[in-house]
């Protein structure tokens, strides 16, 4: 089954679920479900996935090469793994000079909200600086911060925790966003 | 949806030195300052329909004003089938040996009448042990569907005239209503009255939506949203549903909006470069201030009701904490010094207090302290307990409560400022980020 395909199903399967949650408030309609999902919102210009083995689709960047790097608990600094991930996203980027890219910046849910905000802010800027300095035009990337609104998983563990403190290089259509 | 009267009230886990206090002798009079005591009996006999369409809602009514005054946590409800005496006339003369044989110590009497759509309230307050009226008998009209609010506006009185403080009950709180798993969370902007009742959805969920906070008049609603892709700050009225973006500065992030007392100016974070400073912006105008210019993070600003000051907090020091700037920004003093992080500082309506986030090895607690940072004291302590916001009198914060784990679920709680009367709203859906409006006219 293509990527594409998979992930409608996928989509689908989210909306049905979706639709399931019935509205608990007993108010209003159930409107705008499964909307505001992770990763970039409205407004912003996803490309499509692509083939993966394409090696110039966004499918090829988040599959083989890693879209996300991962930090400590309440900090920006960049890793060693972290450098080398983001090293080999830069290499990717100046081979397929026509994508854009947002950079999320994303904490766990151990702090209080607009802290969160600001301090996914600043390791999606950590994320930004890094692929500057490895060649990436700043006019290409974005920053957004998700806070502690977009979790990839779901525990309140530290395994989750590491999974959630993190930068996601989301690739975009047009050079310049 | 309703407010559920049967909340169990779970007394604060810090063992907080304050609590109303009841005079037992002199006139009826609650002072709400010093050492824990029996919420205050009362007796709230069945409004009398003073017309036959009223009847339902006299009932209504009067249950509603039982559910305020007793959901204080300063009173306590003496059953209907204790009462000895039956108030069959509004202007019949109280049976006072009736009431005190059941140590009833105060007495809410009350009478409905409905005629052309039109509602009537009427009220008196009596001092059952000294045996006369507390203050004059008071009436509310207005249409048959704002009954809710007369309701309150009749436990405001007596509320106030008891405590001799401001009410709280005729008000409203915006928050977040959430659905949908922990990792997909659906968020949408809703208006309620302050106990859970006409629920109303400002917004669709199609956009991430965070942190509303009304307008000193209470007619309009700022917060932030995500539908352009990016945080931004939004302004709605709240009559008309109609809504503006306040300000956009290409490649930033704008959060944690908060009004000035003026009603005009609003304070809020703007994130540049990674960097997060504080600003002011003129709804009017549209004119930027800094107020802020640090590397550190500086967010969660809040105004002193005389809006000459501004406690917001920082981690210039290494950590999260509070701090307190004039309004037109420069330097800032550092409020808070105890242990573990500080955050989402609100000042009390009052001007007295600071309510605050606190985070200290690995639990989250509401606090508050006196504006200069002393007598700092816990509220409460849980897993994730964030985001207070002050009832229109000072007395009770309401604030987030978020349950831990894959299946956690946030939902509003309140606690009185003295750590007593900690309840959770009982909402039927999870429920984040309250603000609880001034009291209505």
């Amino acid at each position: 089954m293509h990527l594409i395909t998979k992930a409608a199903l996928v989509f689908a399967a989210l909306s049905l679920a979706a639709c399931n949650n019935p509205d608990k408030f007993g108010a209003g309609s159930g409107a705008g479900m499964g909307g505001g999902g992770m990763g970039a919102g409205n407004g912003i210009g996803t490309a499509a996935l692509g083939d993966p083995s394409d090696p110039t689709s966004p499918a090829y960047f988040q599959q083989n090469i890693g879209d996300r790097v991962f930090f400590a608990v309440d900090q920006s600094t960049l890793s060693s793994d972290a450098r080398a991930m983001l090293a080999l996203q830069a290499d990717w980027l100046g081979r397929n000079p026509s994508y854009g890219v947002v950079i999320e910046g994303h904490a766990d849910e151990q702090g209080t909200r607009e802290y969160n905000l600001a301090l996914g802010a600043r390791r999606a800027n950590a994320a930004v600086e890094y692929l500057i300095s490895q060649g990436v035009a700043a006019g290409r990337m974005r920053t957004v911060s998700y806070g502690k609104e977009r979790p990839v998983e779901i525990c309140s563990d530290e395994a989750c925790y590491s999974r959630n403190r993190r930068a996601v290089t989301v690739i975009t259509t047009g050079g310049n966003v | 949806m309703t407010f559920t009267k049967a909340l169990a009230i779970v007394c604060a886990l810090f063992g907080l030195a304050a609590g109303p206090i009841f005079a037992q002798s002199g006139p009826l009079r609650i002072q709400i300052t010093e050492g824990v005591i029996e919420p205050l009996p009362i007796a709230v006999p069945e409004f009398i329909a003073e017309t036959g369409a009223a009847r339902a809602l006299a009932q209504q009514i009067t249950d509603v004003v039982l559910a305020d005054l007793t959901g204080s946590g300063l009173f306590r409800e003496i059953p209907a089938k204790a009462h000895l005496s039956r108030v069959t006339s509004f202007d019949a003369p109280v049976q006072y040996p009736d009431w005190r044989a059941i140590n009833a110590q105060g007495l809410v009497v009350g009478a409905v009448s409905l005629s052309g759509g039109q509602l009537r309230v009427k009220f008196r307050l009596y001092d059952v042990f000294s045996g006369q009226p507390m203050g004059d008998g008071l009436q509310f009209s207005g249409t048959k569907d704002s009954w809710r609010r007369m309701a309150h506006k009749v436990a405001d009185a007596a509320y106030a005239r008891i405590t001799g403080e401001g009410g709280y009950f005729d008000s409203r709180v915006v928050f977040v209503a959430e659905s949908g798993p922990k990792n997909q969370r659906v968020k949408r902007l809703a208006l309620m009255d302050y106990d859970g009742a006409n629920l109303r959805y400002l917004t669709d969920g199609s956009a991430l939506v965070l942190a509303p906070r009304f307008s000193p008049t209470g007619d309009s609603v700022l917060y932030t949203s995500y539908e352009t892709g990016f945080p931004r700050i939004y302004l709605m009225d709240t009559q008309s549903d109609r809504r503006r973006a306040l300000q956009d500065q290409p490649g930033t992030m704008a959060f944690a909006p908060r009004f000035a007392p003026d009603g005009r100016t609003v304070v809020f974070s703007l994130e540049r470069g990674g960097n997060t400073d504080i600003y002011t912006v003129d709804t009017g105008s549209g004119a930027l201030k800094r107020l802020t210019n640090a590397p550190s993070i500086e967010t969660a600003p809040s105004y002193s009701p005389d809006g000459s000051q501004i406690v917001f907090e920082s981690d210039r020091s290494g950590g999260q904490q509070l701090y307190i700037m004039s309004a037109a920004g420069g330097d800032a003093k550092r409020i808070s010094f105890g242990e573990g992080r500080y955050g989402t500082p609100v000042w009390s309506p009052r001007g007295d207090m600071i309510a605050f986030t606190k985070q200290n090895r690995g639990r989250f607690h509401i606090g508050v302290m006196r504006v200069d940072g002393s007598e700092e004291r816990l509220l409460t302590a849980a897993f994730l307990d964030e985001g207070p916001s002050w009832s229109p009198n000072g007395r009770v914060i309401m604030f987030t409560r978020e349950t831990s784990g894959s299946a956690g679920a946030s939902a509003l709680w309140s606690v009185d400022v003295t750590g007593r009367n900690l309840r959770p709203l009982g909402l039927a859906g999870a429920a984040s980020d309250p603000a609880w409006s001034p009291l209505l006219p």
